[in-house]
This record gives structure tokens, C-alpha cells and sequence, in this order.
């Protein structure tokens, strides 16, 4: 019997869900209205679109916002803290900032109260000697305490618990005796890293998440067993790797950035099998464009994000940087006379003016539906009839042509010019940060809207190609397919290289590839290969950022063979000297972190099997007028599926397919790959 | 000078806003000291080639540079002038807070920008050295009573001539400090950023044109003056007072005035400092330069969506006595600058609020509480360890202030409790809220912090303290109350002592296991209390957030029929 892979990747309007046929390569995709506020519903619909027996499908991926919905609505599980005393406020006073540099207004609420943050006598020094033995009677009275209050999760949060964990793991034992259920987390099992805002945020953040997640999450599952699934489910993490549906309801954290980071993986991988290992993504949505950088094949992963002001993650995440210009960004005139898109946002719904659902100000979407870039009568996602051209028309008369004196079709042009500056801006900012020229980079836009731009992306930033994948709208669902299965580790050292203690070094290593390895094996995925990886955050004695250094490490079997001192140094100095330029003679080395990641490697599909076949079809569908700078062209609209491999589309041109209006602008050119991509590039011959 | 249309506008002023915020991450990136690393106490900008008004200034860096930048360009367009021999490739850099503002530890460079041989505009860079000599590592010395003792002095010189370094200039700089490899580093990076931004400059111009891009520089500080009569247009005719007062210099207590006259007429906007106290002996006098920076960051906050450029002042003048602690005179001390700047912006609240009550927030906590204690270890090494604390921030028409927020000057974090005691031999017994410390009102004032400190080390440590608000408290606004004051206290044989100078001391000896425990202010509260809601009173005392005893006295006891 053929076997299935789905990926499904939930998002705020639409269910993508991306299915693999992993005897014939074959894929299908399909797309159904996101489900509120129980997510679930569309999930299953979706893949009951597209498999008629769930006992065909070996293996289920999931992407999900339902983490980062739960945190930044605020609609996580009444939570505990049980913490040492004289730190009961830490999660409060988080690291002394304000929401905003400028007006000095705005305040936080921790998500967990001040009246379920008790304290315990304890206490740890930072050298991990304990100079106060945990009162364990204080720590079962206060979890009966926050049991009776009703709380449904519980945070034991220690300080230097990092350096020692013996007072907190005596706590945690005990509460989990006695607590009713399974959300009990510990800051060192979660994070074993210096900082203890960083730490106790995440776990309280954690385990504010778990009944929430968890039972999402056991939902999906039951209703999956019950339809006679019995392959591996497992859910996509921040970091772009995957983790069983277990690991995910005991860390639930680790999803705070799923969705995103299935995209781009994805996007990295299709570059990739085209030939290109240089990307920046730019995916635009209603309400805003991430951007992310990917370098040699590899995305870049930040150590940390805050959801919201105050609510802090740490766990490594694939770095997105967002700015607020989506299709719903309004555009407006402020009191000085400039133009401004965002960051207030129509969103997708009441969405554009055009979509007649009560919205009155003029949004980037009607700005390309007035330019004739949007087909008004066949609009994306089938919810809508037809689009109304004359209320965004008007709409854009009213608050932009009219104050600074423009026709219609020049504020719609001045509302693109502006919103694609910014995107620009947000493409040329993620490329400096790196210290990489964005010139060496392509393109790759997806989501619903972010074909419509690409142009505009090459003109303002030197990038010479833009790649519009096959199925750009569903890009995060395919990553939930392609994703290996990656288990990242962290461990607190602090020490100097000259008074390491290597065998204790050894431990953590072993430790952090025994439970990778543990992990691994329980999953019942095939892996092509296994990679552990390594890395020491270090600097030299006296700075506060430190530099990742990737150690070299021989395994046999799977113990690891600790690196020595010398071999440690020398990373380090190859390291240093990689990102500031030299090093600083005389300098003392130290180590703050071991960083370990045990990777599963998952077999990848061939994307060419995504490719149109056969002749398919070079002509035309049909022609509308579209307004490019300062006139109208008269414009050829092709079926973007039906176009064959090799194929050439000189701009102006219009490529659609269902979820996605493809814009090849006067001077520009799109050309088919052998995988069905589209290479947006300079018309041959033209400079 | 040609017209410039509106689209164009908006996309050069993104485009030149970016250049300036990559200066500054360049410089973050490439910093060796932790102050521009970590607190991004730095700034990078754009400013006008003949009168040296900030044209465009990155988003980044501290608030209170926006201002002052401009004035240390000033200064370098008054030296080329007068020696007339201005190149392209020259490079200036001084640290003279008399001229430049801020303090002595801001190390600023200037560089003009050429396009077609012709000056452009300048573009400059400061960024807070770890040390630059004087009395105190680290610079701050409160006990100073001139410059000399407070750091090197150095004039606005030439580091580069024509595009060719002066190796002599380094080589003085770097004979003055403790940390010469950091000093290097910084200097390095602030290099590298001002090559970038002439880079990113020459690319912007070869795209749009110098004329183009002169005009838009012209028409963002017409845009930006434009803005801000029109948000003076629509508040009332009037003038309003408000003093206040810092509790000492540092050396003798008496309370320093600190007063301002807040007069708005139609589109125009005045600020006179005058009644503020005479120059002092200590350290918290400030520089001109400084103060009218502060009146710029105190306006940028009550107007928070107004553009980084001098349009923005065109409409405001600014009135500061001769002979005040606000434009100390060469070579008076002004390490503790911070002091006296957050009483100003607290004065200029009050007395707005006195005018438009929901345009502003009531006083922040209002001191920095510059602590450090330090000692030697076992083995002979000696360690400091040096912070700032947190307060509570004011309560705003909106909601209840912030708790234990940052500074308005500045937008640094703490670092973590756990980063200090593995650094440094102590332990915080308490790092939490301050119970009743917020003002009350209708939105009560964010609360302040308890930090109390133990020393671990065996050979004990001291302890050296320069705060403020510990005899006069932070103000509400519209009716609302004042905030608790600062308290800081040290702990002896013989039980805990507070200092006689209330919030500054030095060379408090501590022994093993004996700490000290700063108590620091919240913010004052907005509105009167008799329009707090009940079930907010409840639940602040559900949370201990207030006393039971003090809601009681305060609001009466009506809260206590109302579940929280």
C-alpha cells in the first residue's frame, strides 16, 4: 500500500495541509478555512480532503500558531510559581526595559500573579554550593496552597539552579508526587542556563502553556487513532526541527515559533534543490512581512525572542525578523504631509477595503487591486465573490490622492512605492546584521502576497533573481514534511578554559547524546543519518557577548570523546577571529555554555516530482490592463500550473494559481525550472 | 533648491533614517565595552553641513544624545572655521562635556561628508568609553569638585587629516586611560561605523541625486517643524510653573532647585529654567549643551511619534540662567549629570501636566542610584561590582505606571542577578517589588525595587552610592499622589545605618556577611484616589502590591466589600 507523509500547517485564516506520497513522490495540497477557537476541526478536515484512510498516512507533521495564539492572547492555564525566597517578583521586574524608548506609557502583568508566586526557604550560591537546604515541608505547602487557589500548572523556579540543581530537582520530585497532573516544570530540567529572568520566564511561560498545548495537541492525536491513523505524529519546534508529540506536550514552549520556522525550512530546501544556497524569504501576510536569512544552506538561529514586551522565550529559534507592511497595512497621510503604511492593520478580517467587510481605509491590497495586479473577479482563497474596485478606488481618494493632491492611480502607485521601501529596508537590515551583502543573496517570496513584490524587491536592493516557488501558499506545510528531527541542549560551565573540568564537560556532552539518542530512538521516522553537533559559547574575561564556537567532537558509538583544552582554544581563536576580526593578545578564554543539538536526519523527497509534466501550456488564458508606473499595459494572464518546464514569460505578465498572484513587471521575465519554480529575473538581452 | 514630491520624501527618509541605524549597530557589533555592547550608550546621526542641526539620527541609540549631538558638530564647524583648513577625509574626536555635553566618558567623532568636492552635511558618532583617566575607574567620581578630577580633557582635535590618521592622537588617548585595549576597540568600531555611513551616503546620492536628497533633508526638518506647531496648536494658551529639587551636590546638603516656566502661545512653546539653583560644588552641575538636550528629550516623550530631527525645536525656545547649575561654567564638575537631567524632565512633566494632563506620564522614580561595592578576594584581586538600579514608572491617563522600569535617559536593562553573583563574591538576599512605594491615585505609579545585597568575601568590601529622591519624592500629576522616596541603607555591628547625605556616600565598610539594601522610589500616581476603582485597590492589596493599611488610609475602606 502507498504511504503518506502530511504536513499540516494551521495559520490564522486558512489550514494548509501538504501531502507526499512516498511511493511515487507525488504531492497534493489543499487549503480549508482555519477552524476557531478549537484549531482541530480544520486540521482534520483538511487531510480528510485528500486521504480517504487515515491507515495510509505513516506519518503526520504539524505547524502550529496555537503556542504563540495561547501567549499572546493571554489564554494559557491559571499557573503557579514555587521559587526562593526574596526572588518571588524576578518574572515581574523582568530585566529593568519599558515596552516602548519613547512616551514612557504602557505596563505588564506577568502571566502569572503575584498571589501564586510563593517562596520557599532555599538557597544556591553561584559557585553551586548550597547554602540553604531546600525546606521541603515549604514546598508541599505551597503546592497545596496553589492547588486549592486552582491552579492547573506549576513552576519551581531556584536561583543558580543552573550551577546546581540538587535543591530544585528535591523540589520538583516532591511536587510531582503530589500534584494532579503531569504540568509541573522545573527551570533547570527546561533551561540549565545562567540569567535567571531568561530562565524563569521560559519555564513559567512553559508551563503556562501546558494544559493549553497538551491537550490540543492529545485532541489532534485521539481524533487521528481514532480515524485508524497509527503512524508517527510529531510537531514542528522553533528551532525548524521536529519533535515527538510527547516532547511537545512536556515542552510546549519550544513551539512558540513553529509555523514560521516550517517556512522556512521549507524555502531553504527548494532554493536549495535549484541551485541556490544564498536566500533571504520574505513572507507577507495580512498584516506584516517576515523576513529571514538563510547562509550556505543553513538558517540562522537566534538564542532567544520575546512573544510579547515581557514575555521572554530562550530556546533556540530560526531567526525572523518582522516589520508591519502585510496586505492589510493602511496606508495614511500623517499631519506633516508624508505617507506612511502601518503599522495599523486591516488584518484579513474586516481585510481590505475591497473585501467590503467594513474597513474604510485604503490597505496595500487595494492598492494592488486598483492597479489591476489582484484579479477582483476570481479573489485568493474563494471566501469572496468579487473583489469591490471602486471602494478601494475611493478609499484611496479619500485618505491619500486627495491630501496630497494625486490621481487615484498615482496614490495607489505612491502607497506600493512606500510599502515596497520598507520591505526593501527590512531585506537590506536582515542582510547587514549578518554582515552579508544582500547583492549575493535571491529572493524567495511566499505566502499569499509576497509574489506581487518581487519585482519591486530586485529593483531596491540590488538582489539579481527572485525564486516564486511551485506552491508558494502552502510553503510551511511542506516544510512540516522536509524537517529533520533536531533536539537542541543547553548547559551553564562558566569557567576558564585553564580551569575546565574536562571530565565534567564529558558528562554534560553525554548527557545531551544520550537524551537525543533516547529520543531519536523512541520516534518511529526513518532517519537517512544522525549528526550531533557541538558548540561553547566563550569570550575572553571581562565582555559580556560571547562568540558560538563549534567544537570538533569524536563519537564512537555514541560516547563522545571530550576535546582538550588546546583543541578548545584553538576553536575558539578560529572563531573569534571569524567575527570581530583578531584577537586580543594576552586575552583570557573562558567558557559560559555547551550548546549540544542531536539531529535526525529525515529521508527528503524529490521536489522535481512537483514538477509540471507534459506539454502543458504556453498561451495566454486571457488579458487584462494593468497599471505599471505611469500607464496602463495591456497585460497577459497565464495558468502558472499549466506552464511547462522551460518555459520564458516576458513582463508584463500575470502568473495565477489559486492562492497566488505571481507579477512579472515590464522589463522582467519568468522562466520555469525543472522543479516547477518560478525564476524571476532581467529579460535576456535587456541591462 | 528643487521641490521634492511626497513619495519620494517618504522613501528617502526611510532610506537615510536606516543609514544612521546601521551606524549604530555597527558600533553595538563591534564594541568591545559592555555600556555600548549591551546598554547602547551611543548614538550615530546625520547633521546639517552649516549650522550642525540634527538631520536624521538612528533609532537605537540613547534618547538623550538626539539632542546633544548637534552641539558637538557646533563646536567642530566653529574649530575648522576658525582654523580654516576643513578637508574631506578630516576626522575630529574631543570628550569636553562643556562644549559637546553629557560627561566626560562620551567620546564623540565628527567627520565631515563630502559629495563633488563640495561639504554635504557631517556625520558624527559618540559612544560611552569604559575609562577615560581622572580620579575613579570608570569615571565617576562624586566626590569631584572640578573636570581634572573626573577624567582627561580633550578638546575637539583632528584624529584624522585628509583621510590620513594621526597615530600621535591615539597614542595620548590611549597613555589616559586604564583600559587601553578597550578604548581601541571602541575607537575602532566608531571608525568603522563612520566609514560605513560616507558608504551608504555616496551609494544614496549616486541613486537619487544630491540635489534630490539636500532637498529632502530640507523638507524633513520643515516636516517636522510643521508637525509640531500643529500639535502646540491644539493645546491651550498659558503658562505653568513647577520646581522641584535635588536633594544635595554630593558634598554639601542643601536641596538644589531645579524650576521651570512652561509658557505655550498659539504655535510656539517656551521652556525658562530660571530660578533653578547657582553652579554647585559637585558633580551634578551640567553643561548648556546638556540641558537643551534634556528639554528635547522630555519633549520627545510627550510627543513620542515626532521625527528624530531640530525641525522639532524650531518652535520651542529654551531659557537657561547664566551662572545656574544648568550651565556650569569650565571646569565644574558633571560626572553625576544624570541626576539633574531626570529632575528636569520630571519639572517639564509637572508643568505640562499642568496644561494637557493626559499628554504626559506622572514622574518616573527619577535617580539612577549609581551603586558599587568593591574589594579585594583571598588572592589579592581586587573586584568592583557596579550598577544601576530600577524604579517605578508614573501612572498615565491610560493605566497604572510600570514597575521597577529604566530611566527615561536611557533604555538599558539590569543585568541578571545571576550574571552578578557568579562575577562577583555576593549574593542578593531580595530582589523583588517595593510594597507601597507607588503613588496613589485614580492610575496609581508603577512600585519601586528592594535589592539587599550580602558580601561573601571573607575580607569584607565598600560600598560607594550616588542617588537622589531621598528627600524630595517623585510627583504625581492631575491630582495624583507622590511616590515613596528613596531609601538606602547599610548594615553594621551595631544594626542598619542610613547615610547623612541620604542617598550618596562613600567608603562604606562592610564585612562578611553584612550587606546593604537600596529601597528605590516608584512612580507617582495619576488622577485623584477617589476615582480608583475598588476592585483595583482590592486586587493591588491581593497582590501586596499595598498594604491593606494603606489602601484603608488612602482610599477608605469601600474597596474591602469588592472580591479582587
Amino acid at each position: 500500500m502507498s504511504k503518506r507523509m502530511i504536513g499540516v500547517d494551521v495559520g490564522g485564516t486558512f489550514t494548509d495541509v501538504f501531502v507526499l506520497n512516498e511511493n511515487d513522490g507525488t504531492a497534493t495540497v489543499a487549503k480549508v478555512p482555519t477552524t476557531r477557537p478549537d484549531q482541530s476541526g480544520g486540521f482534520l478536515d483538511g487531510i480528510k480532503r485528500e486521504v480517504d484512510d487515515l491507515r495510509d498516512v505513516s506519518v503526520v507533521v504539524h505547524g502550529t500558531t496555537a503556542g504563540t495564539n495561547a501567549l499572546l492572547e493571554r489564554k494559557g492555564a491559571k499557573t503557579g510559581v514555587i521559587c526562593t525566597s526574596g526572588l518571588r517578583d524576578v518574572l515581574e521586574m523582568r530585566r529593568r526595559d519599558r515596552p516602548r524608548t519613547w512616551g514612557l506609557r504602557g505596563n505588564f502583568d506577568p502571566v502569572v500573579d503575584r498571589r501564586n508566586r510563593l517562596e520557599v526557604p532555599e538557597r544556591t550560591l553561584a559557585d553551586g554550593s548550597i547554602r540553604t537546604k531546600v525546606d521541603l515541608d515549604a514546598v508541599r505547602a505551597a503546592a497545596q496552597t496553589l492547588q486549592s487557589d486552582g491552579c492547573e500548572a506549576v513552576a519551581i523556579l531556584f536561583a543558580n539552579a543552573y550551577a546546581n540543581p540538587a535543591n530544585e530537582a528535591a523540589a520538583v520530585a516532591l511536587v510531582r508526587e503530589i500534584w494532579p497532573n503531569a504540568h509541573v516544570s522545573a527551570s533547570h530540567e527546561i533551561l540549565p542556563e545562567i540569567r535567571e529572568f531568561e530562565r524563569f520566564s521560559t519555564t513559567a511561560l512553559n508551563a503556562y502553556l501546558q494544559p493549553e498545548i497538551s491537550g490540543y495537541l492529545g485532541r489532534l492525536e485521539t481524533a487521528l487513532r481514532d480515524g485508524g491513523f497509527d503512524g508517527e505524529f510529531m510537531i514542528v519546534q522553533s528551532n525548524g526541527g521536529v519533535m515527538a508529540v510527547e516532547t511537545a506536550c512536556q515542552l510546549p514552549v519550544r513551539t512558540a515559533l513553529s509555523g514560521p520556522a516550517a517556512g522556512v525550512i521549507a524555502a531553504g530546501y527548494i532554493a536549495g534543490s535549484a541551485g541556490f544556497d544564498n536566500v533571504i524569504t520574505g513572507d507577507m501576510g495580512g498584516t506584516s512581512f517576515d523576513v529571514s536569512l538563510i547562509h550556505n544552506g543553513q538558517s540562522i538561529l537566534s538564542p532567544q525572542t520575546s512573544i510579547d514586551f515581557g514575555m521572554v522565550v530562550r530556546t533556540p529559534m530560526i531567526e525572523i525578523t518582522t516589520i508591519g507592511a502585510g496586505g492589510g497595512s493602511i496606508a495614511w497621510v500623517d499631519k506633516g504631509g508624508l505617507l506612511n503604511i502601518g503599522p495599523q492593520s486591516a488584518g484579513s478580517n474586516p481585510g481590505p477595503v475591497a473585501y467590503g467587510l467594513g474597513n474604510d481605509r485604503p490597505t496595500v491590497t487595494d492598492a494592488n487591486v486598483v492597479l489591476g495586479r489582484i484579479d477582483p473577479d476570481n479573489p485568493i482563497g474563494g471566501k469572496l465573490e468579487r473583489l469591490d474596485v471602486e471602494a478601494a478606488s475611493n478609499a484611496i481618494d479619500i485618505h491619500v490622492g486627495t491630501p496630497l493632491g494625486l490621481t487615484t492611480l498615482q496614490a495607489a502607485e505612491a502607497i506600493l512605492t512606500v510599502a515596497n521601501s520598507r520591505m526593501a529596508g527590512a531585506i537590506r537590515l536582515v542582510g547587514i546584521e549578518r554582515g552579508f551583502d544582500p547583492k549575493r543573496f535571491v529572493f524567495m517570496p511566499f505566502g499569499g502576497g509576497g509574489a506581487l513584490h518581487a519585482g519591486a524587491m530586485l529593483a531596491q536592493t540590488g538582489i539579481a533573481r527572485a525564486i516564486v516557488p511551485r506552491y508558494p501558499g502552502v510553503t510551511s506545510a511542506m516544510g512540516c514534511v522536509i524537517a529533520d528531527m533536531r533536539q537542541d541542549f543547553v548547559q551553564t560551565i562558566n569557567t576558564l578554559v585553564a580551569t575546565l573540568d574536562e571530565d565534567a564537560l564529558a558528562r554534560f556532552m553525554q548527557s545531551h547524546v544520550d537524551q537525543g539518542i533516547t529520543l531519536l530512538d523512541a520516534s518511529r521516522t526513518k532517519f537517512d543519518s544522525r549528526v550531533l553537533s557541538f558548540e561553547l559559547d566563550m569570550a575572553y574575561i571581562g565582555q559580556t557577548h560571547t562568540v558560538s564556537v563549534p567544537i570538533d567532537v569524536a563519537v564512537t558509538g555514541s560516547r563522545v570523546v571530550v576535546p582538550t583544552k588546546m583543541q578548545i582554544e584553538a576553536a575558539f581563536d578560529v572563531a573569534y577571529e571569524a567575527t570581530f576580526g583578531r584577537l586580543l593578545s594576552g586575552g583570557v578564554r573562558r567558557i559560559l555554555n555547551l550548546r549540544s543539538a542531536v539531529t535526525g536526519k529525515r529521508p527528503k523527497f524529490d521536489l522535481a516530482s512537483l514538477a509540471p509534466i507534459g506539454e502543458g501550456s504556453v498561451a495566454a488564458v486571457s488579458h487584462r490592463r494593468v497599471h505599471f508606473g505611469t500607464q496602463w499595459h495591456e497585460t497577459a494572464i497565464y495558468d502558472r500550473l499549466n506552464l511547462p518546464v522551460g518555459a520564458v514569460i516576458k513582463g508584463p505578465a500575470i502568473l495565477t494559481q489559486p492562492d497566488t498572484t505571481v507579477l512579472i513587471e515590464p522589463e522582467l521575465q519568468g522562466r520555469v525550472d525543472a522543479f516547477g519554480n518560478t525564476i524571476i529575473e532581467q529579460q535576456e538581452g535587456a541591462v | 533648491m528643487i521641490k521634492i514630491d511626497p513619495i519620494t520624501l517618504s522613501v528617502l527618509a526611510g532610506r537615510m533614517e536606516q543609514i544612521a541605524d546601521e551606524m549604530d549597530a555597527t558600533l553595538f557589533r563591534a564594541a568591545f565595552n559592555p555600556i555600548i555592547a549591551e546598554a547602547h550608550d551611543a548614538s550615530h546621526g546625520l547633521y546639517h553641513a552649516r549650522t550642525g542641526d540634527t538631520l536624521v539620527q538612528g533609532k537605537s541609540g540613547l534618547p538623550i544624545f538626539v539632542g546633544v549631538m548637534a552641539f558637538a558638530v557646533r563646536a567642530v564647524i566653529e574649530k575648522a572655521a576658525k582654523d580654516g583648513d576643513l578637508a574631506d577625509g578630516d576626522i575630529y574626536i574631543f570628550n569636553d562635556a562643556h562644549i559637546g555635553g553629557t560627561h566626560l566618558s562620551d567620546m564623540r567623532l565628527v567627520r565631515p561628508y563630502y559629495r563633488d568636492g563640495k561639504l554635504f552635511c557631517y556625520l558624527a558618532s559618540v559612544g560611552h568609553w569604559h575609562d577615560v583617566g581622572g580620579a575613579v575607574p570608570g569615571n565617576y567620581n562624586p566626590a569631584a569638585t572640578d573636570v581634572f578630577q573626573e577624567a582627561f580633557v580633550l578638546p575637539p582635535v583632528k584624529l584624522a587629516r585628509a583621510g590620513v590618521i594621526n597615530q600621535d592622537i591615539i597614542d595620548i588617548l590611549l597613555r589616559n586611560t586604564r583600559l587601553p585595549q578597550s578604548a581601541m576597540g571602541d575607537l575602532n568600531g566608531q571608525l568603522g561605523a563612520l566609514d560605513l555611513g560616507i558608504k551608504r551616503m555616496d551609494e544614496l546620492l549616486d541613486e537619487y541625486g544630491g540635489d534630490t536628497v539636500a532637498a529632502a533633508l530640507d523638507a524633513l526638518g520643515h516636516r517636522a517643524e510643521a508637525l509640531m506647531r500643529s500639535e502646540l496648536k491644539e493645546l491651550p494658551d498659558g503658562r505653568w510653573e513647577a520646581e522641584d529639587f535635588l536633594d544635595n551636590d554630593g558634598i554639601v546638603d542643601e536641596p538644589l532647585a531645579i524650576k521651570v516656566a512652561l509658557e505655550i502661545k498659539g504655535d510656539q512653546m517656551t521652556l525658562d529654567f530660571t530660578g533653578s539653583a547657582p553652579q554647585c560644588a559637585g558633580p551634578v552641575n551640567i553643561a548648556l549643551p546638556t540641558t537643551v538636550a534634556t528639554a528635547y528629550v522630555a519633549v520627545k516623550h510627550i510627543f513620542p511619534t515626532l521625527p528624530a530631527n531640530a525641525g522639532v525645536m524650531r518652535p520651542i525656545n529654551v531659557i537657561v540662567p547664566e551662572g545656574s547649575l544648568l550651565s556650569a561654567e569650565f571646569p565644574a564638575p558633571t560626572g553625576g549629570y544624570t541626576e539633574t537631567i531626570l529632575r528636569m524632565i520630571d519639572v517639564v512633566f509637572s508643568a505640562f501636566a499642568k496644561a494637557a494632563p493626559t499628554r504626559v506620564v506622572a514622574n518616573a522614580y527619577g535617580t539612577i542610584n549609581a551603586l558599587s561595592i568593591a574589594g579585594k578576594r583571598a588572592n589579592g584581586q581586587p573586584w568592583v561590582m557596579f550598577s544601576f538600579y530600577g524604579g517605578g514608572h508614573g501612572g498615565s491617563v491610560e493605566t497604572d505606571g510600570l514597575n521597577h522600569g529604566n530611566a527615561p535617559i536611557s533604555t538599558a536593562t539590569i543585568p541578571p542577578m545571576e550574571i552578578l553573583e557568579a562575577a562577583y563574591p555576593v549574593m542578593f538576599r531580595t530582589w523583588g517589588l517595593r510594597a507601597d512605594s507607588g503613588g496613589h491615585g485614580a492610575h496609581r505609579g508603577g512600585v519601586g525595587a528592594i535589592y539587599e545585597i550580602e558580601v561573601l568575601e571573607e575580607n569584607g568590601a565598600e560600598a560607594f552610592l550616588f542617588g537622589e529622591r531621598g528627600k524630595f519624592a517623585p510627583k504625581g500629576i492631575a491630582d495624583g499622589q507622590d511616590a515613596a522616596m528613596n531609601v538606602f541603607s547599610y548594615e553594621q555591628d551595631d544594626g542598619w545605618k542610613n547615610p547623612p547625605l541620604v542617598s550618596k556616600m562613600r567608603g562604606i565598610k562592610l564585612r562578611q556577611g553584612q550587606g546593604v539594601r537600596l529601597e528605590t522610589p516608584g512612580g507617582g500616581g495619576y488622577g485623584p484616589v477617589s476615582e480608583r476603582a475598588a476592585r483595583d485597590i482590592a486586587r493591588d492589596v491581593a497582590r501586596g502590591l499595598v498594604s491593606a493599611d494603606a489602601a484603608d488610609q488612602t482610599y477608605g475602606t469601600d474597596w474591602r466589600e469588592v472580591a479582587s
